[in-house]
């Protein structure tokens, strides 16, 4: 405690801790390339078109919850129902597949902008805390679509559907270019349009942003939406790809890989600040992690506990650069 | 008592930059046993960064603090505070939901069987809290005590420990004259043990009355120090702003509010407003180019009245008018889209948006008249942004620099370019000038003073008297949340001012019942 200040930190900007700043930022990208690099080294088939679509049938729909769910965390808040609207999703399609395509997928969209609603309205009109609202909704979403659908999953085939997760262009999936275009999107809400502002700005400071005349609630209740609606579009290509509505199986878990990867893309969870290329990033990263554990035979229950500390490790980079 | 075999914290040669400015630039100061040391100096002079070198919250760049004469390196607050540096912030730094009594004493938590024992916490924190003048239950959420009430507490806080030296950085700029009165006995206390104190204000007279010394910062630099019988209140000033203060005189204050017309038309009109537990049928009208200054002590309900206005506190009944069209509904919101703006007392938990940046701070209210379809209309923002930048000399690297870097003034200079680029009708200022320096206040003061003069109606609240005083046309004063007096023309003065804030028991005699006394 008695070391002599001297002029050797004369390069140190402002905190204590000045490597976490740009560590909370690039630290994705690098860990993205060591992956490639270790998994090129290691196998062959690696870098091949097979795997890279193999990667995005799991990383899209895990990318688009991930866009909403980034939108919600800006605000402060949380949505665990994104998995329960994957599954009310595939419930509904084969409901109204008879009516064609795209009524169904429009309706199937719909109803994930009903659920993101009725969650938006919890938080934003009976202020209810966004976990609870929003895990009531998880369990609940899942028992409906089961009851909808039966037990068993239903085959699927309709071609429109299925194509989204087999052909496209220059070999990508069609899902990847959906992916893609949505990012734009959000990008573009975030940076350009004053919801994107506005939403930041409640996620940082509620009560100033009511007293600078903000419709709060308002915007509360859209992002919630928007995030119903992302899922439902997650749950589509899902079920499109996976050629059967499995209610009871889709979307377990995408939650928290949704949340994960926003984590680790450099949003804190304290709300107030939203990265759409970090989520991208954070996605990308997660997916290479997990193709990396099963390429090596590492088991499930490995897999998970070395996930966990990576998102530790996300959490406290994040929390360090933004105590500065 | 105190020579210069007597200095207890010595800063030699400091120096630290952020990224786009240098904050300090080869800075040294010797701080003496019992001595109260003033620190003055422009919005954005350095003070706050030199404060929070001193105290480990920032690692210098270049150059040595010692403490006791022997060099130290404080990594985190804690540290300075366990070696003796007590230190007051600018901003309230305590945890809004936790307990009164737990905020006064967090990490000396009295013990029992290893348990914090709550009883002896809330027993011992009411009777400090009361030898600081403020009376109200310690288990009580901090958050529930006004601004005023709140910094009280980070001063007993501050004073509660053992320290050798403490750091107050404008301590008074949310207090009311009574609490200032009582601060500064406190502070010839601390003086008098031989605890060094540090003092930072914008307040002249207040650096008058309590300080021995005083250094004057401009542009990161020391241009002077000098014993405070020594200097006069001008010298001090021009040294300041490092220009010839004689100008600034006659368009200060002083000519403030005098020989302007007032206009018949009401612009704002408030009937009957009650809020339960605070306020009582409070009814205002303010004309077009009027100021009309709200007087009263703490808790009198002035800035409750300002937010019920507006509805960000909910009145249980009574109106609210603006050129005779009654608002329907009652939320900021439509407030504004009435065309009043308020400016919030407290500035970190209601004003700032700490994460945006500058630009996005000023047109956060505006940005609906900014935007076309939901897109932002950057050209006619960033316009607005300069023109405030440069009307209110907002200090700034860029207007994309994050507002929570600029220093406490310059943050408040923000706010009101957010609620002056709005072209309210009505304008509500709680405590417009808090943290702004002598030459900024004065500009301030000029530009309430402009607008009024273009028809705008201001409602003014401060807690620095002469403020009030001088910047209204007249004065409605509050007392236990009702209007109790209204003072006008010539009746506008200090002595009528005191006699109607002070709770008089000559006048209690009317119709009030025996308050309960929690
Ligand atoms: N964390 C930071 N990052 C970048 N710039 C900063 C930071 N903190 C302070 N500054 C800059 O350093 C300068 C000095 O700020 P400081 O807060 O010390 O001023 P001050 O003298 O306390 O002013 P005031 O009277 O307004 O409180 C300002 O220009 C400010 O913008
Ligand atoms: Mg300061």
């Amino acid at each position: 405690m008695t070391a002599t200040l001297t002029s050797t930190k004369a390069e140190q900007p402002v905190g204590r801790r000045r490597w976490a700043g740009p560590v909370a930022k690039y630290a994705v990208y690098a860990g993205i390339v060591v992956l490639i690099v270790v998994n090129a080294v290691m196998s062959s088939t690696f870098l091949s078109l097979d795997n890279l679509r193999v990667q995005l049938y799991q990383a899209v729909p895990v990318l688009i919850v991930a866009l909403g769910m980034a939108l919600v965390i800006g605000t402060e808040g949380i949505d665990l129902s994104v998995g329960g609207v994957i599954a009310l999703t595939s419930a509904v399609l084969p409901l109204y597949l008879g009516y064609g395509v795209w009524v169904a997928i429009a309706l199937a969209i719909l109803a994930g902008g009903v659920c993101g609603a009725i969650s938006g309205s919890l938080v934003a009109f009976a202020r209810v805390q966004p976990i609870v609202a929003t895990l009531s909704l998880m369990i609940g979403l899942r028992g409906l679509a089961v009851i909808m659908n039966g037990a068993t999953a239903k085959p699927i085939n309709d071609s429109t559907l299925l194509n989204l997760g087999l052909t496209g262009w220059f070999g990508l999936p069609q899902m990847a270019y959906i992916g893609a275009g949505l990012v734009a999107v959000i990008a573009f809400v975030v940076r350009r349009t004053t919801l994107g502002r506005n939403l930041v700005a409640v996620g940082d400071n509620a009560s100033a942003s009511f007293l600078a005349g903000l419709p709060v609630r308002r915007i509360l209740l859209s992002v919630y939406v928007i995030s119903g609606m992302l899922a439902a579009v997650a749950g589509v290509l899902i079920a499109g790809h996976g050629a059967y509505a499995d209610p009871a199986n889709y979307g377990l878990n995408y939650e928290l890989l949704a949340i994960t990867a926003v984590v680790v893309g450099g949003t804190p969870l304290s709300g107030g600040q939203i990265r759409v290329i970090g989520t991208v990033a954070g996605t990308i990263f997660m997916q290479l992690v997990s193709a990396t554990l099963i390429q090596n035979n590492v088991k499930n229950s490995y897999e998970q506990m070395i996930e966990a500390v990576i998102i530790c490790i996300a959490v406290f980079i994040a929390r360090e650069s933004a105590n500065r | 008592m105190s020579d210069s075999s007597g200095v207890v914290l010595r800063l030699d040669g400091v120096s630290k930059s952020f990224p786009g400015v240098r904050a300090l630039r080869d800075v040294s100061l010797e701080l003496r046993a019992g001595e109260v040391h003033a620190l003055v100096g422009e919005n954005g002079a350095g003070k706050s960064t030199l404060i929070k070198i001193s105290t480990g919250v920032y690692t210098a760049d270049e150059g040595e603090v010692r403490l006791l004469d022997a060099p130290v390196s404080f990594t985190d607050p804690l540290q300075a505070q366990a070696a003796g540096i007590s230190t007051i912030y600018q901003e309230v730094n305590l945890i809004p939901l936790m307990s009164v009594a737990r905020n006064l004493y967090l990490g000396r938590e009295p013990r029992r069987f290893g348990l914090v024992d709550t009883a002896r916490m809330n027993r011992d924190a009411r009777a400090r809290l009361r030898e600081f003048g403020i009376d109200v239950n310690p288990a009580r959420p901090l958050r529930s005590l006004a601004l005023g009430a709140q910094q009280m507490v980070s001063i007993a806080r501050a004073v509660e420990i053992d320290a050798r030296v403490v750091i107050m950085d404008e301590p008074t700029s949310s207090l009311e004259k009574r609490e200032v009165e009582t601060l500064f006995t406190v502070i010839e206390r601390l003086a008098a043990s031989g605890i060094a104190i540090l003092y930072v204000s914008h307040r002249m007279e207040e650096l008058y009355r309590i300080c021995d010394r005083v250094t004057v910062m401009r542009d990161g630099q020391v241009v002077g120090s000098s014993a405070m019988a020594d200097i006069d209140r001008l010298q001090l000033v021009s040294m300041m702003l490092g220009r010839d203060a004689s100008d600034l005189r006659q368009h200060g204050s002083t000519a403030f509010a005098e020989g302007r017309d007032v206009e018949d038309d009401v612009v704002l009109r408030t009937q009957g407003l009650n809020v339960r537990h605070t306020l009582e049928d409070v009814s205002l009208d303010i004309r077009r180019g009027e100021v009309v200054g709200l007087g009263g002590l703490l808790g009198a309900g002035r800035s409750e009245t300002a937010r019920a206005i507006v509805g960000a506190l909910h009145a249980e009944s009574g109106e609210v008018a603006v050129n005779g069209k009654r608002l329907r509904r009652r939320s900021p919101a439509a407030a504004i889209r009435a065309g009043i703006a308020m400016l919030p007392e407290d500035r970190k938990l209601d004003g700032i948006v700490p994460g945006l940046s500058v630009r996005e701070n000023i047109v956060l209210a505006a940005l609906p008249r900014l935007s076309r379809m939901g897109l932002v209309q950057r050209s006619k923002q960033d316009e607005i942004v300069s023109f405030f930048i440069d009307r209110l000399q907002i200090k700034v690297s860029s207007p994309a620099q994050r507002v929570s870097d600029l220093s406490g003034g310059n943050q408040q200079k923000v706010l009101l370019a957010r609620w002056l680029c709005l072209h309210p009708k009505a304008l509500l200022l709680d405590e417009p000038t808090r943290g702004i320096d002598v030459g900024a206040k004065a500009e301030v003061q000029g530009l309430i003073e402009e607008l009024a003069r273009d028809g705008l109606a201001v409602l003014l609240i401060s807690s620095d008297l002469e403020e009030l005083i001088e910047g209204s046309d007249r004065i409605v004063v509050l007392r236990e949340g009702k209007v109790v007096d209204n003072l006008t023309g010539d009746a506008v003065t200090d002595d009528n001012l005191m006699r109607a804030l002070a709770a008089d028991p000559s006048r209690s005699d009317d119709a009030q019942p025996a308050k309960d006394s929690s």
